[in-house]
């Protein structure tokens, strides 16, 4: 099972971080190791994915929206109805419980679409941790309702003014106050980057979307699905759905990243479409760079998908053939958000409704009886104000 | 015995002075390098400026940033290291991130540094865990290749780079980025103490070293100190280069 013990996906991943992390990186390698064998650790873990979370979130088949389609029945895994509306809370619960295992007192956080800055904030309230979220100024701007949810479950944000002001701006400063701050301080990582452990560990934790989801769709339908669809940014929620059926090669893994306004045009957020094998916070993977090695500036109408990098076991299934990858551009994206919205009176953040979109194609192209499960990452609250201004609506 | 090792002499403690190469603009670089070597640095530490210095504070994130609006790619970088070495004799050395120096090529990117008469690498965010690459290839061109350590260095990470580091290794005297700081912690002497005892390298302390009070205080336990970030300021503040002289010269000083 990869990755391999120097963290390596293939010849992706790794830990390319300064030395007064490396230890931190060990301590919170074995802290997990031994959180895994633990079955209190195990038992605790359950019962608030269970009674906090709302889990196991629902396999909803999209009846109407297949209808309307005409092609190949969508099933939606729902993690838009986990608690703060979003998967990244399992993740966020799962690392607060460890770092409150390892005696840290202080989480720092990055985010970008404000999801993770949320369920972070929300998991330290719970546990009675101090939380600090960094998040780019550009994003603080466009995802303002999760800066004030982030604020009202008593955690602090800070304004990340460098850069192009998002998510890898915020990066950035959160790994500047670990380094600064790593003896009582966790950093809770929210995707599936960043140096070993961090994309094991992320993977393990939202691998809890696929494990349901795989239970769900035997129970319901009797076999597994045809295609696994789901946005990829940093790629959390896509790993996590793909990961538990890697070994049922008769399931068909589809990325979507995001196209902005066009791959031609250099304004997209596509890394694994159009990068190269490069560096960037600690992890080896796929890269948005210029020719001289500098890391590109990104962007997508969708906060959460505007990364320059992918994780490393992206860049792996890439190599591989495991998973393909597209993309989508902000304006179909947002057919996509409204396709849902008409269709299922379900309202998806603008992360997932890139992979609505690209659903809405595959599904076409396919008989009924195929299966599609797509992870509906999100709800989209935080979008509204985004959607109607480039709809053109009024509120 | 390289270059950057020659350096080092019984009884004598160095001075190590870092700058953003393009900060303000690359002939400044060339002035600011002459200045430098005049005033009494043993060795010159030319940072190839990065979009993303992880490890730097706010002082070396804006003039790498100024760097790079100016244009300053690792060419311009190396082209810049061969007119500094023409014109002065102290040894040069290299900071950069790894992925300009990746995406450059290794071999091609040492190669061409031995061409611009560079004596070494100090890569913030390699670690001797993946540094094994580049180790083998700055070897084959005599380039040395400094690690690392921290005061959260395990003890069997000190024995690590103090086996594999080369010209001597980089003491991280806080836990922290780069920049400049009112004290030095308390724990200090502790830590380069903790290193002394596994490693007969020379070890230069850098990070948070501001003042000649400082550099008194590093050299009377390291082989070496760093300065950065401090000089960043200065040349900002003087663009005749006179304050960046005399604090050099105040740091030589402190030293003798």
């Amino acid at each position: 099972m990869l990755p391999d013990k120097r963290g390596y996906f293939g010849e992706y991943g790794g830990k390319f971080v300064p030395e007064t992390l490396m230890s931190a990186l060990s301590e919170l390698e074995t802290a997990y190791a031994e959180a895994m064998a633990d079955d209190d650790f195990q038992k605790e873990f359950n019962h608030l994915c269970r009674d906090y979370i709302g889990r196991p979130t629902p396999l909803y088949c999209a009846q109407q929206l297949s209808d309307k389609i005409g092609g190949a029945t969508i099933l939606l895994k729902r993690e838009d109805l986990a608690h703060t509306g979003a998967h990244k809370i399992n993740n966020a619960l799962g690392q607060g419980l460890l770092a409150k295992r390892m005696g840290k007192t202080r989480i720092i956080a990055e985010t970008g679409a404000g999801q993770h800055g949320v369920a972070a904030a929300t998991i330290c309230a719970m546990l009675g941790l101090e939380c600090i979220v960094y998040m780019g100024s550009e994003d603080m701007r466009r995802q303002s309702p999760n800066v004030n949810r982030i604020k009202l479950t008593g955690a602090e944000v800070r304004p990340v003014t460098s850069g192009s002001c998002t998510l890898k701006d915020a990066i950035n400063e959160a790994i500047r106050d670990w380094v600064s701050n790593v003896q009582n301080t966790h950093y809770l990582l929210g995707s599936v980057v960043g140096p070993h452990p961090y994309p094991m560990i992320v993977r393990n934790f939202q691998a809890i979307i696929g494990q349901e989801a795989r239970e769900q769709v035997l129970a319901d339908y009797g076999r597994l699905p045809d295609y696994l669809v789901a946005c990829v940014g940093g790629g959390s929620n896509s790993i996590g759905l793909f990961h538990p059926f890697y070994n049922d090669k008769n399931v068909k893994f589809i990325g979507v990243e995001a196209g902005g306004l066009g791959l031609e045009t250099n304004k997209h957020s596509a890394a694994l479409l159009t990068g190269k094998t490069g560096v960037l916070h600690g992890t080896k993977s796929y890269l948005m760079e210029n020719e001289h090695g500098q890391i590109r500036e990104t962007h997508s109408i969708a906060p959460g998908l505007d990364y320059p990098g992918v994780g490393p076991e992206h860049s792996y299934y890439k190599d591989s053939g495991r998973a393909t990858y597209i993309a989508v551009t902000d304006v179909q994206a947002l057919e996509g958000f409204k396709l849902l919205c008409d269709t299922e009176g379900i309202i998806p953040a603008l992360e997932p409704a890139h992979a609505i979109y690209h659903v809405a194609k595959l599904a076409a192209g396919l008989p009924q009886e195929q299966l599609i499960i797509v992870n509906l990452s999100g709800r989209g609250d935080k979008d509204l104000e985004i959607v109607t201004r480039a709809l053109g609506m009024e509120l | 015995m390289s270059q950057i090792t020659s350096v080092f002499k019984p009884g004598y403690k160095v001075l190590i002075a870092y700058i953003t190469v393009g900060y303000p603009d690359i002939k400044a670089t060339l002035s600011i390098a002459a200045a430098l070597a005049e005033s009494g640095c043993d060795i010159i530490e030319l940072g190839i400026p990065f979009s993303d210095p992880l490890a730097d504070g706010v002082t070396i994130q804006k003039s790498s940033y100024q760097a790079l609006q100016q244009g300053t790619t690792p060419q311009a970088c190396l082209d810049t290291a061969a007119e500094i070495s023409k014109k002065v004799s102290v040894p040069l050395v290299f900071m950069t991130y790894y992925n300009p120096v990746l995406n450059f090529g290794l071999e091609l990117f040492c190669q061409s540094c031995i061409t611009a008469g560079i004596n070494g690498l100090i890569v913030p965010d390699l670690t001797p865990e993946e540094g094994a690459e580049l180790e083998a290839i700055t070897r084959k061109h005599d380039l040395d290749l400094v690690y690392f350590l921290a005061p959260t260095s395990t003890e069997e990470r000190i024995a690590a780079v103090a086996e594999r580091s080369r010209g001597f290794i980089y003491l991280v005297s806080l836990t922290g980025v780069t920049g400049t700081r009112d004290t030095l912690p308390l724990e200090l002497e502790g830590f380069v103490k903790r290193v002394r005892q596994k490693s007969k390298q020379p070890l230069c302390v850098g990070f948070g070293v501001s003042t000649p009070e400082h550099a008194k205080r590093v050299a009377a336990i390291a082989d070496g100190v760093i300065v950065g970030s401090r000089l960043i300021q200065l040349i900002e503040e003087d663009a005749t280069l006179a304050s960046l002289k005399s604090f050099v010269a105040s740091m030589r000083e402190a030293l003798n």
